[in-house]
This record gives C-alpha cells, sequence and structure tokens, in this order.
C-alpha cells in the first residue's frame, strides 16, 4: 500500500557509480512502493550503462563530470534537495542492497513525537540480525558503533548504513559540510555535535544484486584507520556549537 | 673545505631565490605558493652567509657539524613545504568537488528547461538496445 505524504516534499537519491545490473530495479522499487518520492539518481561518473538505463526509467539524473566517491555524490543529492526545498530526504544506495518497502517505516519514525532530523535504517536491530556480511567487516562495524554509542550517549547500532532518512534542517547540514571518503560514520558524528537527533529503526538489506562494492575486503583496514581518524580528529575539531532550539551551551549537571 | 661547503650554499640558495623570482615573474607561480620558499631560501642563504650565527645553532641543537645544521634546517623547510603542498591540494580537490556538484545541479536544471518539464528523460537517447538483466522479468 504506496503511502501519501500531503504537506510533504519527498526526494529519494540514489548514488551509483557503475551500477547497470540493479539501477533499474532500484528507481521502479522507489517508484512502486514510495511513489511521494521524487527519485533522483547521482551518476558518480559511471562508465557503464548506468546512465542511459537510470534515463530510460524517467527518473532525474545528476551527472557529475567525474567520480567524486560516495561522500561527494551524496552531498551533491544534498545540494540538489535544499536547493528545490525537499522537506524531507532519503538515501537509497543504487546497488540494491536498501529495500524501498521500509522507506515508510523511516517516515513514520519521523513523523512520531519528538521529531528526529535522521531516521537511520539499521540491519542489526531484526530479530534475525544474521547480516550476511563478511566477520571483519561486522567486526569493524561494532567497533564504530560501540566508540559513538559511547560518545552520543544513545545505542548506535549501524553506523555504516547508508539508508537513512533527513529532514529539512539535516539536509541543510550535510549540504553544507559532508564528509568525504566512507560518510556514513563521520556523518553520525555530525549530527551528534549539531545536536540533531537521531533514531534508528530496523530494517533488511539485501546481498547487493551486481557490481562491485566501494569498500573491497582489501581496503577494509585502510577503511578502519581512515574512519577512526575522522572520529577522533572529528571529536577534536568541533566544539559542540550552540545551535537554534539545541541545549544550553553551559547548564547545571541534570539530576542531583 | 669549510667555506667551499660555504659557497656551495650560498650559490644553491642564491639560485633557488632566482628561480622563485623567475616563476613569479612569468606568472609561473603564484605569490601566495612562493612566500614560503622564498622565506626558505632566505633562512638558508642567512644562515650560509652568517657563519657565527649557524655554529651556534648548530650547537643549540646539539649537532656537531655546522653544515649538518644547515642540512637538517633544509630538511625542516622542505617537510613544512610537503605540507603546506598537502594543505593546498585538501582545499583543491574540495573546492573542485563543490564545482562538480554545482555543476551537476546546474545541467541537470538545463536539461529539464529544455526538456520541457520534469521529469526530462523522455527524450533520453536510447543508446543501448535494451539488455535482458534480471531487473526486466
Amino acid at each position: 500500500m504506496p503511502h501519501r505524504y500531503p504537506h510533504l516534499k519527498c526526494l529519494a537519491v540514489v548514488p551509483a557509480y557503475n551500477e547497470q545490473a540493479s539501477i533499474t530495479h532500484v528507481i521502479e522499487a522507489i517508484h512502486t512502493h514510495a511513489p511521494a518520492f521524487d527519485v533522483l539518481v547521482v551518476d558518480d561518473g559511471s562508465t557503464d550503462l548506468t546512465r542511459p538505463r537510470a534515463e530510460a526509467t524517467g527518473a532525474r539524473i545528476l551527472r557529475l563530470p567525474y567520480n567524486l566517491g560516495i561522500g561527494g555524490a551524496v552531498q551533491a543529492g544534498f545540494a540538489f534537495a535544499l536547493e528545490h526545498g525537499y522537506d524531507r530526504m532519503v538515501q537509497v544506495d543504487g546497488d540494491g542492497q536498501h529495500d524501498a518497502h521500509e522507506i515508510h517505516r523511516l517516515m513514520a519514525t519521523m513523523a512520531e513525537d519528538g521529531a528526529p532530523d535522521v531516521v537511520c535504517g539499521s540491519r542489526f536491530l531484526t530479530a534475525d540480525h544474521r547480516y550476511p556480511a563478511p566477520v571483519s567487516r561486522r567486526t569493524g562495524i561494532h567497533i564504530f558503533a560501540f566508540i559513538l554509542s559511547r560518545i552520543m550517549r544513545q545505542r548506535v547500532s549501524d553506523p555504516t548504513s547508508g539508508f537513512r532518512l533527513y529532514n529539512a534542517r539535516a539536509i541543510a547540514l550535510f549540504a553544507r559540510d559532508y564528509p568525504h571518503d566512507y560518510p556514513e560514520v563521520e556523518a553520525v558524528l555530525m549530527v551528534h555535535h549539531h545536536r540533531l537527533r537521531m533514531v534508528e529503526v530496523p530494517v533488511r538489506m539485501f546481498l547487493r544484486n551486481g557490481g562491485v562494492s566501494s569498500i573491497g575486503s582489501g581496503k577494509s583496514a585502510y577503511y578502519m584507520v581512515k574512519v577512526l581518524l575522522a572520529l577522533f580528529v572529528g571529536l577534536a575539531r568541533r566544539r559542540p556549537v550552540p545551535e537554534p532550539g539545541g541545549a544550553a551551551p553551559v547548564a547545571a549537571e541534570q539530576g542531583i | 673545505m669549510q667555506t667551499r661547503m660555504q659557497v656551495v650554499a650560498i650559490l644553491a640558495a642564491v639560485g633557488l631565490l632566482l628561480l622563485v623570482l623567475e616563476l613569479v615573474r612569468r606568472r609561473r607561480l603564484m605569490e601566495r605558493y612562493a612566500l614560503l620558499w622564498m622565506f626558505s631560501a632566505t633562512v638558508i642563504l642567512a644562515l650560509a652567509v652568517w657563519k657565527d650565527a649557524l655554529d651556534q645553532l648548530a650547537q643549540l641543537m646539539g649537532i656537531f657539524s655546522a653544515p649538518n645544521a644547515l642540512f637538517f634546517i633544509a630538511v625542516g623547510f622542505i617537510l613544512l613545504l610537503l605540507l603546506h603542498f598537502s594543505a593546498a591540494m585538501s582545499r583543491l580537490s574540495d573546492q573542485s568537488k563543490v564545482l562538480a556538484q554545482h555543476q551537476a545541479i546546474l545541467e541537470q536544471r538545463v536539461r529539464e528547461l529544455e526538456g520541457g518539464g520534469p521529469p526530462a528523460a523522455a527524450d533520453a537517447p536510447r543508446r543501448e538496445q535494451p539488455e535482458r538483466t534480471y531487473a526486466h522479468r
């Protein structure tokens, strides 16, 4: 049952780099299961048939002139969403990992009380949490999850998930500044530092339909080190900025 | 020996300084990047000419031979310059990223305007024979 959100302008951003095997399916799934969402494919300099296949579906396409990497591609989506005044933006990866069925669940969570700014689909909150990924990758994810949970004082189970829904405030923030290479983990930290609220909802994710992941197994170690560096430098970088609607910069300790 | 070493150092520093100035004159090197080079060359030149200062500096740093101290300082400047370039490169890649994003957004808008309203893919050229993939099932 497709859902409509009459008062909201919604955008689904599909970053794609050489995803000719899955791109059509991904776009059509969004059209089917989340028809309220305009689809924007960000073609990150693909050299295969990703672009013509995306064009054939009638989706909007941003053609990046050269490969920027996932961070730059998704940020282009944020910039587009900001420029066109979208209220909601969801990221759905072009490799078919993310299930367009679940977009409504993200939307429903965002509409709930507490009104989070970012809703993140987590692979590790479902009953069957045997996400089929190599052990090395899962270990890395859990290490990041542990560190971020300590920093944010809230449980973060899947900080590498790209399946996220953002509201206008988060869109404005990330259009301004979004991390480069492996952005998801650092983005969680930015959410925290800018005093936005993030919640996770359980989602199922598929194995990749085709193409090659941006993170090969050989790069896993590099990925770990790079993101850890970014996390700790990030901790030292931004003194939490007081933002409108945020907590007071100096406040008495709560509770006695 | 020491004097000859001194002459070589002076010649090298003067040569570097002149080369940098010439590049700036021909607009091959921006002043922004030339300044650090000229500063390095000037310091090395000064230390090569003014031997007492170099000797004292070497003693301060616990280096026995003055030429080694000169060498050490020169390496320090090189590291500084390299770091400076890494920073400049980071800024450039950031700028080119933003440029690419905005170019893509503008280009999409142009296509949409020319194609008569969103989404402008109706007239997309068929550049491929529709291939059979699982997606078409």
